[in-house]
């Protein structure tokens, strides 16, 4: 599904990502754990179009479509979507009048009828149900005054309605209590199946009680540099990332 | 020995000049006030930007001649509001309209002939724009809201001229005590034709009175539109003017509001968007002169190509005036590199015991917050529409009505899909 190969990566002229490789499945759930700095929120902006950045080699291949030459609307309507570690704050925009603006926009991308509005509600109101969302939420400006764990549901609340088959999950732990993170983790499982893949970043282990990866790969200094099962998880919840950090240690 | 001090008149003032000499005996009525006004422009001129007022809008060099006086009008198509009492005026010509319960509207001509004095709307300010059309508006009408009353009036304004042509309408508008009024004035205007608006829209507010004035600026795009309103707020009076502006080359909107009463209350607002080489100057003098008195200030700018915008916001609160709040805001949105926005808000303060607060903003739409919308999915022109509709939106919120508040946000709409189009 997301294949990654020899990715570099600068940012005003500073080497983020040096060569980085990465193939994510049809149906996998795969983790990427790294301390901080090793370049994991690089990656997602990266992926998802960020024009900050500068790829200065490699590829990145959507369904083996190379979506390093589309805009970030592209890559949304090509199925991909990032929740973001820091969702942003839109005064003035009502959170159901973005919820619209999205889904229509992907709809007519794919070439099929808008919802009607009675569907768009029915719609919003089950999704948002499920995450325990309050339905007067959706009337305010999108993430406004939302608290982090609030805005973390809406990013998984975005994420149930675009049904996006490459989801990339940007420390959609940091900030959330155990609730909050139980609540986020089974929509996330909600969505699980053969036809879709996640990948969920995250410094900690604890995400990954709730959402068990098929695949933990570990990053440093821009690259994977290890590859495994979810054992590895539990293996840097005891020691750490202090091997994998070289000298810089 | 001092020297005599010459002054170089400019074209347009010594046209002024002539079409005063020439038509003065044939003015109709208030023959004193016009005489008083017209010697304050002898006297000073058009202001330049040597006067502070005018720093970022040089009248003087921006309007080189005097277009002569519009033709007999012609009857020209404008928008429909469904609701209200409609008043067509075509350049600056009454041409009648629906009668409502409660509500006189009598020709301007015929209110000074009677007796009517202009002027009394500016409170102490003074300002050579409104003493030029003081000096010459013959066309307009006297509006008298019954007290009590509640009316919905739509001043329909439509400029229809073949060549340049100067129009200087006068509307004032008398709400009686407790009466409430609904006021959207609109103005619409051939593109193309470089036509000079000056027009002065009085609102004296009895006591108890509620205003909701609305100005819709749809000019032509080679227009000079100097509009002007100017308010007195009796004891707890509430007004609330707001003016959308999309259409004009060079306009300059003034607001002066005066509290005469006490505990009443004004919002002044604004939104402007601008696009090519447009000028658009919004000035605003709030006059606390008594104590009690509560103002609103919230101005949206978004400025486009190389358009110019300009805020100046001043607030007065004289020595007596004790327990004046006041809170005063604009904000501006440049979309282009060349765009420009001036802004001056200031406050002259004379008595101790107030709130009074002020800011002013000027920047480029977030680009955190474009990627993340088109993240979703949401191409940029679409995702830019959005975040300049917010921007927007939250002065046109204020708008009591809803299906004006639709009217007044489709036209923003509009606006954003023609620069996306434009590309």
């Amino acid at each position: 599904m997301l294949e990654i190969k020899n990715l570099h990566v600068e940012i005003d002229g500073k080497k983020i990502l040096n060569g980085l490789n990465l193939t994510v499945k049809r149906g996998e759930v795969a983790a990427i754990m790294g301390p901080n700095g090793s370049g994991k929120s690089t990656l997602s902006y990266v992926i998802a179009g960020k024009e900050d950045y500068t790829v200065t080699e490699g590829e990145i291949r959507l369904d083996g479509v190379n979506i390093l030459e589309m805009e970030p609307h592209e890559r949304a309507h090509a199925g991909l979507f990032l929740a973001f570690q820091y969702p942003l704050e839109i005064p003035g925009v009502a959170t159901m009048t973005f919820l619209k603006a999205a889904l229509n926009a992907q709809a007519k991308s794919r070439g099929e009828e808008e919802l009607t509005p009675g569907e768009f509600m029915k719609k919003v109101r089950e999704a948002a149900g499920q995450l325990g969302i309050n339905p007067d939420m959706l009337k305010r400006p999108l993430n406004v005054g939302f608290s982090g764990g609030e805005k973390k549901r809406m990013e998984i609340l975005q994420m149930a309605l675009l049904e996006p088959k490459m989801a990339i999950l940007d420390e959609t732990d940091s900030g959330l209590d155990i609730d909050a993170l139980r609540i986020v983790a089974e929509g996330v499982n909600a969505h699980r199946d053969p036809d879709h893949a996640f990948l969920v970043i995250t410094h900690y282990q604890r995400l990954l009680d709730h959402i068990r990866p098929d695949t933990v790969h570990v990053m440093a200094r821009g690259q994977i540099v290890r590859t495994g099962g979810p054992e590895i998880a539990l293996e840097l919840e005891d020691r750490g990332y202090a091997e994998y950090l070289g000298n810089a240690a | 020995m001092a020297n005599p001090v010459v002054i170089m008149r400019t074209p347009a003032e010594t046209a002024f000049i002539e079409r005063f000499a020439a038509e003065k005996a044939a003015l109709p009525g208030a023959a004193e006030a016009r005489a008083e006004a017209f010697a304050r422009f002898e006297a000073r001129g058009l202001p330049s930007k040597r006067i502070e007022s005018y720093h970022y809008t040089d009248l003087r060099n921006l309007m080189r001649a005097m277009a002569p006086a519009a033709k007999d009008a012609v009857a020209g198509e404008t928008m429909a509001l469904d609701g209200f009492a409609r008043h067509g005026f075509s350049n600056g010509r009454w041409q009648g309209g629906d009668s409502s319960a409660g509500v006189t509207v009598e020709p301007l001509a015929d209110a000074y002939r009677a007796g009517s004095r202009p002027g009394l709307g500016m409170g102490q300010a003074s300002d050579i724009i409104v003493d030029l059309n003081t000096a010459f508006a013959r066309d307009g009408v006297v509006i008298r809201v019954a007290a009590g009353r509640h009316a919905k009036l739509h001043l329909a304004f439509s400029e229809n001229v073949a060549a340049a042509a100067s129009i200087l309408p006068r509307v004032i508008v008398e709400a009686g005590e407790g009466a409430s009024l609904l006021l959207v004035s609109t103005h619409e205007g051939t593109d193309g034709i470089a036509y000079q608006v000056n027009e002065v829209l009085e609102l004296r507010l009895g006591r108890q009175a509620k205003v909701e004035h609305i100005r819709l600026n749809r000019s032509g795009d080679k227009a000079m539109v100097l509009s002007n309103v100017a308010a007195t707020l009796a004891e707890e009076a509430e007004l609330q003017t707001m003016q959308i502006a999309l259409g004009g080359e060079v306009c300059r909107h003034q607001v002066f509001v005066t509290y005469q009463g006490e505990n009443a209350k004004a919002a002044i607002r604004g939104a402007t968007l601008l696009k090519g080489n447009q000028h658009h100057d919004s000035t605003l003098v709030v006059d606390h002169a008594v104590p009690h008195g509560e103002s609103r200030e919230l101005f949206r700018t978004v400025v486009d190509g190389s358009a110019q915008g300009v805020f100046q916001g001043k607030i007065i609160v004289r020595p007596h005036a004790q327990k004046t709040d006041g809170q005063m805001a604009s904000n501006a949105l440049l979309l282009s590199d060349d765009a420009g926005m001036s802004n001056k808000p200031e406050l002259e303060i004379f008595a101790d015991d107030v709130v009074c607060a002020h800011g002013a903003t000027c920047g480029a739409l977030d680009e955190n917050q474009l990627f993340y919308l088109q993240a979703r999915g949401l191409p940029r022109r679409i995702a830019e529409a959005l975040l300049v509709e917010a921007f927007v939106g939250e002065v046109l919120d204020t708008v009591s009505e809803e299906a004006l508040r639709e009217i007044l946000a489709g036209l923003v709409s509009g606006w954003m899909w023609e620069r996306s189009v434009a590309g």
